[in-house]
């Protein structure tokens, strides 16, 4: 029998009237990777906050190697030899690495032996866990990929034998991830103790030895993960059994509904980030849009919906030209043409948080009868188009005055979705439609966006999670560095692939 | 402090409980001010509510500068619902009374009813038309608001007093005042009604302006949450890219806005020209603009908010000057404090106590439905 080096018991936390963990259990052995699974929301990062001294929680109590501890602040958390690598790194951009790990911990006033001792110790790191890291090159010359392993780095610096990952590859190309496994792989193997949270089924198969899955503040269930499967997971965490698989006919592709030409784009700091674009759309056909995060996917969607200028190039909508560097249509007459537009971010973009939903629910069509006659807005009207599309769309709570801020990131995002595709638009512009979103949305708003294109709508999908890509989609392009790297038919296409072409090796 | 969950706070503790608080300890501190100075604050809570309620002159004035606070909250309040900081209300009236005088007096030969209409339209469109510029460049050029339109209020001043001593003076007599208007346009006064029912007062410049400045509280009411424009402009003030994104033009709504807001602000023109001096006077805004942004962040930018919010000035303004009419260790500029102290607490203190109220009565209630 072997003892667990973290033990929680009767862990309980509420924010105000959110009961976010309720009588949490839980025990990690030493040198495992324990996965903590859950959708959006179950409750994982405030656990994981709590063992590493963000949050203190109602009631419970936390013993590391048997011995009970008092967490007040992630400095306990330190000592103790917990360490936690956040979804957002916490590092200083124009420092080096060196001087992100030593901060906080330099030791000394005027820099000389301690600084010697630190970079020999690091060293010894880096060659033990091959993580490969000049400690002299700046932060904001690394890759995202390489500015993970800067914080692993600097927690096991720190004397971390825990170390906490919350989401670590949500950002990263397939690439990364891999080399990521590997590290995570060798600090096991030296006998540390990793816990891995993740909303992703298949990296908890790859990595984990033991999950445990959370759902809605609850821990529903421990098990090793040779004895389970993906669909069996995905069933504990939302409570019913999911389709991991999208039902979709065959493609029935008709004529081009959108298309560009020579489309090039630059972003607010006069910097080139769409370069010579060319993409067709036809009607009924879903075409996705691969590509590492700031490779001008944003600012293609912008051009496309208007928001942007256009540099050079010209944009067709169902063969009539709608847009070149002198003329362009604004998104409000690009709406009226038929063209709906779901942005990438949300509450950046796409809704106002503060409004109502109902405001929200007719955000850029509130000028239309009849939401609004002679510029007075039909109160009675607006509010029974929001119950009736929010009941169709499954928002909860289906509350048309409820703030925006209030619902759940999946429900916010099922606002915009409904609001667009109650349009029916012959063109659809997808961004990201499924970022931070809980499995049981994601199924539904696949579905939709399916029966969209069914329907003969001209779907171009952008997204940076390739399963959601590949699961879509009837054609998929590449964009790497502004630029289209690669066109594939969805067949016999793999990950692999695509993920060569997104780093821009190929 | 973990943060309380907003939607399950009852709108009365929020909009009334936390300001109540505030203003009470606004109080409170304001009598420490009293004390020092040497006063009771007892004596001096007495004076003010006898000054403001007590008799019905007092209470004339109390309701006669509760108008002039509608008119500067709620133009501050229309700009800042597009987040918009205009804090040039104070020249926005003054410009607003030239408006007001022009009309006035160059269409004399109308029927009455007919020039007020045409004057109050004046005030709108010369306190619009002073506010437009600082619009437009914010619009346009990202020049911020704050910093323009409070050189627009010295710009103002400067070009009133330029104008009330070179172009349109009373040359018969000294002051930097112009020539009063016709008797017959001056607004119907407090006093007017009051001797029809028999009842006999003294001077009051309470006059049916007040009733201008329910009509602006509904109007604003309406504009804000009824129609498009309001729609359009909230969402630009809340989210400019999400508007954008929307259609909605961020340049349209900032002028629009700020315009609506120059024209409210203007409107204290029209009380303070026809409804009292009947001419312009030198300096007549006399700070009301600047108090209107402390009325309309109390409050909370709403007209049910704003109204009550302007009556509390009103009461410490006329309070305020019973006080130091009575009381010879305080000055006028005592009540400027208090009034200070006031901001600070419903304005820049806001959320001091918010988190702690809000949780209790959360907490509470959480505590009742569960028994």
């Amino acid at each position: 029998m072997v003892s667990p080096i973290l033990e929680l018991t009767n862990i309980n936390k509420s924010f105000g009237h959110v009961h976010a963990n309720k009588n949490i259990n839980l025990k990690i052995n030493k040198g495992t990777i324990h996965g903590i699974i859950g959708e959006n929301g179950a409750g994982k990062s405030t656990l994981m906050s709590i063992v590493f001294g963000l949050y203190q929680a109602n009631s419970g109590t936390i013993k590391v190697n048997g011995k009970k501890i008092n967490l007040r602040s992630p400095k306990d958390s330190i000592i103790n030899g917990i360490g936690m690598v956040h979804q957002h790194f916490m590092l200083v951009e124009n420092f080096t690495v060196l001087e992100n790990i030593i901060l906080g911990f330099e030791g000394e006033l005027v820099f000389g032996k301690n600084l010697e001792k630190a970079k020999k110790d690091l060293k010894d790191l880096c060659d033990t866990y091959k993580l490969n890291i000049d400690l002299n090159s700046t932060i904001s010359d690394l890759s995202v990929g390489f500015r993970q392993r800067v914080e692993i780095l600097k927690s096991l610096y720190r004397g971390a034998e825990i170390l906490i990952l919350d989401e670590p590859t949500g950002v990263l190309t397939p690439q990364e991830v891999d080399e990521l496994f590997k590290i995570l792989r060798s600090l096991k193997e030296e006998g540390k103790t990793i816990v891995l949270i993740t909303h992703k089924l298949i990296e908890i198969m790859d990595l984990t030895s033991e999950v445990s899955v959370m759902r809605q503040g609850e821990m529903v269930g421990h098990t090793k993960t040779e004895n389970t499967n993906k669909e069996q997971l995905a069933e504990m965490m939302v409570g019913r059994s999911v389709l991991l698989r999208l039902d979709k006919s065959e493609v029935k592709a008709g004529e081009v509904l959108f298309s560009v030409k020579n489309l090039t784009v630059k972003d607010d700091l006069d910097v080139t980030r769409v370069k010579n674009v060319n993409l067709e759309i036809r009607s009924g056909e879903i075409l996705g849009l691969a590509g590492v995060t700031g490779n001008g996917q944003t600012e293609l969607l912008e051009a496309l919906s208007g928001i942007r200028k256009v540099e050079s190039g010209e944009i067709y909508l169902e063969g009539k030209k709608v847009s070149d560097s002198q003329n362009f249509l604004d998104p409000r007459e690009l709406k009226d043409k038929g063209l709906a537009h779901v942005p990438e971010d949300r509450q950046r973009m796409g809704l106002v948080t503060d409004f109502k939903a109902y405001e929200n629910l007719i955000f850029g069509y509130h000028d239309q009868q009849p939401f609004s006659k002679s510029s007075v807005l039909n109160h009675r009207d607006i509010i029974s188009h929001s119950k009736k599309i929010m009941e169709e769309y499954d928002v909860r709570p289906q509350s048309p005055n409820l703030i925006t801020s209030n619902f759940s990131g999946g429900n916010q995002q099922k606002i915009i979705l409904s609001r667009e595709l109650n349009e029916n638009p012959k063109v659809l512009l997808v961004g990201q439609p499924t970022r931070g979103v809980d499995i049981g949305a994601i199924e539904f708003i696949h579905q939709r966006l399916i029966d969209m294109r069914d329907r003969g709508a001209a779907i171009l999908l952008v997204s940076v999670e390739l399963d959601e890509v590949l699961s879509l989609s009837d054609r998929i392009v590449v964009m790497f560095d502004g630029k289209i790297v690669g066109e594939k038919e969805n067949k016999n296409v793999t990950d692999r692939e695509l993920g060569l072409l997104m780093a821009g090796v190929v | 402090m973990a943060p309380v969950d907003k939607s399950k706070v009852p709108w009365w503790v929020s909009n009334l409980i936390v300001p109540l608080v505030n203003l009470t300890l606004a109080l409170l501190v304001s009598g420490l001010f009293i004390f020092i100075a040497g006063e009771n604050p007892y004596e001096a809570v007495r004076l003010i509510i006898y000054g403001s309620f007590g008799y019905i002159e007092g209470f004339a004035y109390t309701l006669y500068y509760t108008t002039n606070f509608v008119f500067t909250g709620l133009a501050f309040a229309v700009a800042f619902h597009c987040r918009l900081f205009n804090i040039g209300g104070e020249g926005q009236a003054y410009i607003g009374g030239l408006g007001v005088f022009l009309v006035a007096i160059n269409f004399s030969f109308l029927p009455v009813p007919i020039v007020w209409l045409l004057s109050i339209a004046g005030a709108v469109v010369f306190g619009a038309a002073w506010a437009f510029i600082p619009a437009y460049l914010q619009a346009t050029r990202g020049s911020h608001v704050v910093i323009t339109t409070i050189m627009f209020n010295f710009i103002a001043a400067s070009l009133m007093v330029f104008l009330l001593v070179d172009v349109i003076r009373d040359t018969s007599q000294m002051g930097p005042h112009t020539v009063a208007l016709p008797k017959e346009q001056w607004f119907p006064s407090f006093k007017d009604f009051a001797s029809l029912f028999g009842i006999k007062i003294r001077y009051s410049p309470l006059n049916i302006s007040f009733l201008l400045a329910i009509a602006a509280s509904v109007f604003v009411w309406f504009l804000v949450w009824k129609t498009r424009w309001g729609y359009e402009m909230r969402a630009v003030g809340h989210n400019t890219q999400a508007a954008i994104y929307a259609g909605i033009s961020p340049y349209k709504n900032i002028i629009i806005a700020m315009c609506i807001s120059g024209g409210l602000a203007g409107l204290l023109g029209v009380n303070e020209i026809l409804g009292v001096h009947h001419k312009i006077v030198a300096g007549f805004p006399a700070g009301y603009g600047f108090t209107g942004i402390a009325v309309a962040l109390m409050g909370r930018n709403h007209p049910i908010g704003i109204f009550p919010a302007a009556f509390l000035f009103g009461i410490l303004y006329q309070g305020g000057s019973e006080v130091t009419f009575d009381m010879p260790n305080i000055t006028r500029y005592m009540f400027v404090a208090v009034q200070g102290v006031i901001i600070l607490f419903s304005g820049a203190l806001e959320n001091l106590f918010r988190p702690q109220i809000e949780s209790f009565f959360v907490n509470r209630l959480n505590i009742k439905a569960s028994a």
